[in-house]
């Protein structure tokens, strides 16, 4: 598996990116799918009915990139310019079909309290993750786990995660792009991540047995 | 004298860590917390797995991408370039 686009870079590689896809580099073009197409559908799926209709979203939005491209003035980022274009398709979409997002942002609350005693300290603290001694690497099968928790997420917080951890937009932005409050985002992200925490160590912990 | 803010106990410390992470924290919550990690090894080793999960979301592979996806988006480029 290859570990790509550490985060530093990102603004960077966009601009080169961008650069050469203007150009008419097919390869420039291919690189930008595969970095965003993935996250296009998942937070499209979040407004529209099936994967189908997600999976239409984002190759519309593709679309419009290469029809706008030209007029794309970098007054915000690449990336918060491609978001914005697939959430209004995919709203608008959403709306056509009938689709209702609820933003259920009280759920999940017991999964972790579970963990504590009456006083509030660990009656089951963290399992380890792996036996391995450097964890500064994030190894293949955490990231696969991680992805695979995402994708299970209820919908907004699947959008939220998706744009604010895999994709490295601001809170502020993801607030804004999704319309919600920051404090709704960052409740949001606290449960997700801990949900996906969790389902890691579960794993985990099923695979040492 | 100021009196010392109430130490932490380990499932409100679990509750701070998300926004500790993205540096959204007040300074008072921040100070609060790491008082109560220096202390406290489980809480230590959850925030660990915090940052790594949140660093394994960030990994983006070309593995993830369906092969007949790219190539149809390929294709729809190469019509867009001949047409400009």
């Amino acid at each position: 598996m290859r570990l790509e686009y550490p985060r530093y870079r990102d603004e960077v590689d966009d601009a080169e990116l961008l650069g050469r896809l203007l150009a008419g580099d097919k390869d420039a073009f291919r690189e930008i799918v595969t970095k965003y197409h993935e996250s296009l559908v998942r937070v499209a799926r979040s407004y529209v009915a099936n994967d189908a209709s997600a999976e239409d979203v984002a190759q519309e939005t593709w679309i419009a990139v290469l029809r706008g491209i030209e007029r794309f003035e970098g007054r915000s980022s690449f990336k918060t310019w491609l978001f914005r274009i697939a959430v209004n398709r995919a709203r608008t979409k959403g709306v056509k079909e009938h689709r209702v997002v609820a933003v259920d942002i009280t759920s999940d609350r017991s999964l972790l309290a579970r963990r504590f005693n009456e006083h509030g300290m660990w009656s089951d603290p963290p399992a380890p993750f792996t036996d391995s001694v450097d964890d500064a690497i994030v190894n293949a099968p955490i990231v696969r786990l991680v992805h695979e928790s995402i994708a299970r997420l209820p919908d907004a917080a699947r959008a939220v995660v998706t744009l604010r951890d895999v994709q490295g937009l601001s809170t502020t932005e993801v607030a804004e792009l999704l319309e919600l409050s920051e404090a709704n985002v960052r409740v949001i992200l606290h449960r997700s991540r801990a949900r996906i925490r969790s389902e890691v160590e579960a794993s985990m912990r099923a695979g040492q047995k | 004298m100021k009196l010392l803010p109430s130490a932490l106990v380990c499932q409100q410390a679990v509750e701070l860590m998300s926004d500790y992470l993205d540096g959204s924290l007040s300074r008072r919550a921040r100070r609060r917390l790491e008082a109560h990690l220096v202390a406290c090894d489980a809480c230590t080793a959850y925030l660990e797995q915090l940052r790594v999960t949140i660093a394994a979301s960030g990994v983006v592979t070309a593995d993830d991408l369906a092969p007949e996806v790219l190539q149809t988006l390929s294709e729809l480029f190469e019509r867009f370039r001949d047409e400009s």
